[in-house]
């Protein structure tokens, strides 16, 4: 149906958007993580509440994830040339890709670990923990199921916002997609990208869902 | 019964809570000596203040006002990481039992030795000594979500007890499970108290619990302490309102729908089987009726109350009132 120079162009596409969406996901939680914790501990109700510096990182936070993507993808362009020497290019898409979504995952992370039950947390104290105890001995391994949901739809977003990468030239499928079925029309190399896509996402989710529930020890 | 050393001295506590634009008294002038060795109960209404003073004593709260001693230190005195320290001597337990559910029964009483920093190897064969205490050898590999409430409070206990800490504070311990399931962990209590040695803290709003296993009781109502003594002095005669609350818990209701004359006769520790009644209906002759029996057997002799309906004529009832007087039961009219 394709010719073998489009099935090499598919392929291409699809490793370089795995190796934005895997590169970007990393680089996005050793950023968002540790952001989500302090969120968390630094809360009216957490284990060390500092409320200045908890205010200042949220309005930081809100204000990334209120900014549209499309948009920080192009205001972080000088930035993006700045750290990578080009715009242009799968790793020049993993700078917006990381920025806008690190605070997504703060926020991922913030309500995973604010599910963890306050009586377990009040247990830990009694016991003499510290709070870096409390951080790494009780909310992270207590949260890591709904740490885990959280990663699976986080590695989707970023998934998801690489696609629009393709607008910049960025490569990928969303590239693809972009030249093939919008500006020449060709609606079955689209179709064919969306669909991969779309296979894409599923395996995503449905590997998060089977760590979750090997991992977690409630069920 | 002779105690040894204070282990925990209250003096003058006090905790206010404050918060955008009101404040909630929830601790006023507190003052309170457990010594080493004893249960010690503390006993009050839902909002009275009870899980406040109880995580008063470990600085999980710390008090606005006054001081807690707790083994010759002045905690208000020590620096923050010797308070975690000196936590690690103070066991916990709770009502919702607070397990970590991402790890096994042993993993959970390994906690606290991990947070004391206790060797791995070490910690395990701790762990084994107190799953034989609380009696769930079997269950070393189980996940909380796999255990009854019983069995989740019994490894709370393992845990709590891991780092031998000197106290052990009860928060509710047995409110969420049922009568037996309380009595054995109640039992379970009482044999750690015995064979360890370790100084009981009971919070609890069940006057059953304290009767079970308490040497001493305090009675907190609205913040403050209405009424302190031993359990046997406090249930024949509680002094304070709250405590006649408490005590005669379930007879208020009865007086409801009974409007006639009525008389409680007080057990204060006679031995269980002298036929009180009976012998009062044989030298009386004249028959009473039984509206409300709450009556305990501790340590062989009767505890508790009994409601009588008094028969309808006055001679009869001055009979019963001379018998009750010349045999030194303790009792009063109802009305
Ligand atoms: N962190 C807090 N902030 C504000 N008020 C509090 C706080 N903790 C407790 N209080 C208030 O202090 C009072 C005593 O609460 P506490 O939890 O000690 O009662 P309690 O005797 O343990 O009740 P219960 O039997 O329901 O557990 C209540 O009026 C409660 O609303
Ligand atoms: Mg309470």
């Amino acid at each position: 149906m394709f010719s073998r120079a489009v099935l090499e162009m598919i392929g291409k596409g699809i490793l370089e958007t795995l190796y934005m969406t895997v590169l970007s996901s990393v680089l996005a939680y050793i950023l968002g993580l540790p952001l989500g914790i302090v969120l968390v501990v630094t809360d009216k109700e957490g284990i060390a509440p500092m409320l200045t510096i908890n205010r200042i990182i949220g309005v930081i936070v809100n204000i990334f994830r209120s900014i549209p993507f499309v948009i920080l993808l192009v205001a972080l362009m000088p930035f993006t040339r700045l750290v990578v020497g080009t715009t242009l290019g799968p790793n020049a898409l993993v700078v917006p890709l990381v920025i806008g979504s690190a605070p997504y995952i703060a926020r991922l992370v913030e309500s995973s670990l604010k599910e963890v039950d306050h009586g377990i947390i009040e247990a830990a104290k009694s016991m003499g923990a510290s709070p870096v105890q409390i951080v790494f001995k009780v909310l992270l391994p207590e949260a890591k199921p709904s740490l885990i949901m959280g990663g699976a739809i986080a590695v989707i977003t970023i998934l998801s916002y690489s696609a629009m990468g393709g607008f910049v030239g960025a490569g990928g499928l969303g590239t693809l997609a972009i030249n093939y079925g919008y500006y020449r029309y060709q609606a079955d190399i689209m179709l064919v990208t969306v669909a991969i896509l779309v296979l894409i996402v599923q395996g995503v989710q449905e590997l998060g869902g089977r760590l979750v529930r090997r991992s977690d020890k409630r069920l | 019964m002779a105690y040894r050393e204070p282990m925990i001295e209250l003096i003058g506590l006090g905790k206010t809570f404050e918060s955008k634009n009101n404040y909630v008294k929830a601790l006023e002038d507190i003052n309170l000596t457990i010594y080493e060795g004893e249960i010690f109960g503390i006993i009050g209404l839902s909002g009275a203040g009870k899980s406040t003073l109880v995580r008063c004593i470990n600085y999980l709260e710390r008090p606005t006002t006054g001081k807690v001693i707790f083994d010759k230190i002045d905690l208000s005195e020590v620096h923050d990481y010797e308070l975690l320290k000196i936590r690690q001597s103070m066991g916990m337990i709770f009502q919702q039992f607070n397990l970590l559910m991402q790890r096994n029964v042993l993993q959970n009483i390994c906690f606290p030795l991990e947070i004391a920093g206790v060797s791995k190897k070490d910690a395990i064969k701790r762990a084994y000594e107190l799953l034989e205490v609380v009696g769930l050898t079997d269950k070393a590999k189980a996940y909380p979500a796999q255990l009854s409430g019983g069995q989740k409070q019994r490894v709370a206990i393992a845990r709590a007890l891991a780092t031998k800490p000197k106290v052990l504070l009860c928060d509710e311990a047995t409110s969420a499970l049922d009568p037996t399931t309380t009595r054995s962990i109640l039992n379970l209590l009482r044999e750690i108290n015995k064979n360890l040695g370790i100084t009981i803290i009971v919070i609890t709003h069940e006057m059953s619990v304290i009767e079970e296993i308490c040497n001493r009781v305090a009675i907190i109502d609205d913040s403050r302490i209405a009424e302190i003594g031993d359990v046997e002095e406090v249930f024949m005669r509680p002094k304070s309102k709250i405590a006649r609350q408490l005590v005669f818990s379930g007879v208020n209701h009865i007086e409801h729908f009974v409007g006639e004359d009525k008389c409680r006769i007080i057990f204060d520790g006679r031995t269980s089987f002298e036929p009180v009644i009976a012998n009062m209906v044989l030298e009386c002759r004249t028959p009473v009726n039984i509206l409300f029996a709450d009556t305990k057997d501790i340590d062989g002799k009767a505890f508790g109350q009994m409601i009588i309906q008094l028969p309808e004529d006055e001679i009869s009832k001055k009979r019963i009132f001379a018998y009750l007087e010349t045999n030194k039961i303790p009792y009063e009219e109802v009305i």
